[in-house]
């Protein structure tokens, strides 16, 4: 089997490659160490609805927001707070106030509770009055590096198996083994798959140790199943690996591969989650929808923090299963470039 | 005698650049034929459309009467590139072992084939040795080994002998006249006229032609010179 060939060729070559081997696994944890050490929060404005709350609490809160108060019940509430249009939900429960924080995003939670702190020790006639405090998704113990951690879990290993696939595929064409490799019977869906598979048992690997780190060491947020979360992580490397052996064939040599980093990398970081996209025009907003990232970056949060689980989570699977697909087929053309056969 | 390959009329040109400019060419069965040309001649890309990487614009290649290019074809071609395609952090062992497997050899032939390849190179005591660690010779001889893996009824070497010293440059082609007496047919590529010397026929590619196809000897004859840089000349002079 030559596929078999070219897999076992790709294990024996990166075992000897340690430094390459480290850059894949080493680089991610110590880059997400970094981001955990000096994570800052940012100013945010708060969605928050009401439900049968006396007037006076009402205008304070509204004069802490800017804006008005919406009014839902708190099934509506908790049905917002699933399509994330909405932070917190406050009303009476047993002449106590209460309030329900959505929870996955601690910029938003503190801001709330912020504005509910204020409002509160405004109302002269309330002060000692302490609200009941219930998260939807997570805890208080949620921080804001539970929240882009488990993004930056997905940015680090699209990043750091693009290069380093890219790279290596590249080197197949400059020191001339393509060429010898394609002067044999080999097909070109031959070579492609046997990159893919075995690259992507290091990718495993890569994925094990890293969501392990963040998981057991970092003790990021983690609501869900790590087997769940490890399956997404891998799917999302085996999206970079072949959206790099693709753009390879457009690279003449390793700065060229790096020069798609700005290009292919960076905007993908921007786009899919580490930064809050709803203040952002809506023409960049759908430029996201054409980035795998923000789909890995997606489910890997909504297992993390809301501990959803795999087949809650199709639409995000199915769609980065079609960007391998796409890649794939596209790199086996992209190699008729150097033999039509 | 039968033909082993024939070119007709084969023309390529990338971008505007002709480099090959109607190509006719006849290599019989269990000849060594040489194709002389300095560089940039299109000596290398006129082997690489032989063995069906490339693709004329006009004109077809037959292998053993089969149409050029053709994966059946490519189990009974061994093809030496200019560059020493060699994965650098594999031993040499493993070069083979990987490219045995790429041509389908079965695990027992594997090791038989990469035995005998390695005996012929020279190689049997270094076969554990990373390649990167390889001296430039090294390389080269186990760049041959890998392209004999499988046995080939063609093979199609593309300056072999660069970088290589005297010495081993000998014992190179010695081995390859010794395949040839096994019915192997070479083709190979060359700018150094006294390796073209050692060629049953020759042909002499410049700018694009072929300006002359015949024996060394008789080469050297039609233009009443003595050698065959000096006939390399003289054809080159008519053609003008």
């Amino acid at each position: 089997m030559r596929v078999g060939a070219v897999v076992i060729r790709i294990i024996r070559q990166l075992l000897r490659d340690k430094r390459s081997i480290a850059l894949l696994i080493f680089a991610p944890l110590l880059v997400i160490t970094l981001v955990w050490l000096v994570l800052d929060g940012d100013p945010y404005e708060p969605k928050i609805a009401a439900e049968n709350i006396p007037a006076p609490l009402e205008q304070v809160l509204q004069n802490e927001l800017e804006k008005d108060v919406v009014q839902m019940s708190e099934s509506e509430a908790k049905e917002a707070f699933q399509k994330e249009d909405l932070d917190a939900f406050i009303t009476i429960k047993n002449h106590v106030p209460y309030v329900l924080l959505e929870g996955s995003d601690p910029t938003a939670n503190s801001a709330v509770m912020k504005v509910i702190q204020t409002a509160f020790s405004s109302l002269s006639d309330q002060k000692n009055i302490q609200p009941d405090v219930e998260y939807y998704y997570g805890s208080d113990k949620i921080n804001l590096f539970d929240q882009t951690g488990s993004v930056l879990i997905g940015f680090f290993v699209f990043f750091f198996v693009f290069v380093l696939g890219g790279i290596s595929f590249l080197r197949e064409r400059t020191q001339g083994t393509l060429e010898k490799l394609l002067s044999t019977p080999i097909k070109r869906w031959e070579i492609v798959t046997g990159y893919l598979l075995g690259f992507g048992l290091f990718t495993i690997i890569q994925s094990f140790v890293i969501v392990t780190y963040c998981v057991y060491v970092l003790d990021i947020w983690m609501a869900g199943d790590f087997w769940q979360l490890l399956v997404v992580t891998f799917l999302l490397a085996i999206t970079a690996l072949a959206l790099a052996t693709l753009l390879s064939a457009f690279a003449n040599n390793e700065l060229q591969i790096m020069q798609f980093i700005p290009i292919v990398i960076i905007p993908q970081a921007f786009f899919s989650g580490i930064f809050n996209l709803e203040t952002l025009a809506e023409w960049l907003q759908v430029l996201s929808k054409f980035m795998p990232l923000t789909y890995g970056a997606d489910a890997i949060q909504e297992i993390m923090i809301k501990g959803k689980d795999l087949v809650d989570l199709w639409q995000d699977l199915l769609i980065l299963f079609g960007f391998v697909l796409l890649f794939y087929v596209l790199n086996i053309f992209a190699l008729k470039k150097h033999r039509r056969l | 005698m039968a033909s082993m390959i024939i070119v007709r009329k084969a023309a390529i040109s990338f971008g505007k650049e002709k480099v090959l400019k109607n190509i006719d060419l006849d290599v019989n069965e269990g000849e060594i034929f040489g194709l002389l040309g300095p560089s940039g001649s299109g000596k290398t890309t006129l082997v690489k459309m032989i063995t069906g990487i490339l693709e004329g614009d006009q004109g077809e290649i037959f292998i053993k009467d089969q149409k050029v290019p053709s994966l059946e074809l490519m189990k009974s071609i061994g093809y030496m590139a200019q560059s020493d395609a060699l994965y650098q952090e594999l031993t040499a062992k493993e070069n083979l072992e990987f490219i045995a497997a790429i041509y389908g050899l079965k695990r027992q032939e594997r090791k038989k084939a990469i035995q005998e390849v390695l005996e012929i190179v020279d190689l049997t005591d270094h076969m554990d040795k990373v390649v990167k660690d390889f001296s430039g010779g090294m390389k080269r001889r186990l760049s041959l080994a890998a392209s004999l893996m499988h046995k080939p009824d063609l093979l199609i070497l593309d300056e072999p002998t660069v970088g290589i010293d005297p010495v081993l440059r000998q014992s190179i082609w010695s081995e390859l006249r010794k395949l040839k007496n096994n019915g192997m047919t070479i083709l190979v590529t060359t700018h150094v006229m006294d390796e073209a010397e050692k060629c049953d026929r020759l042909a002499m590619l410049r700018n694009g032609y072929i300006i002359a196809c015949d024996t060394p000897e008789k080469l050297k004859e039609n233009q009443k010179v003595d050698s065959l840089e000096e006939a390399f000349l003289a054809y080159g002079r008519n053609e003008k």
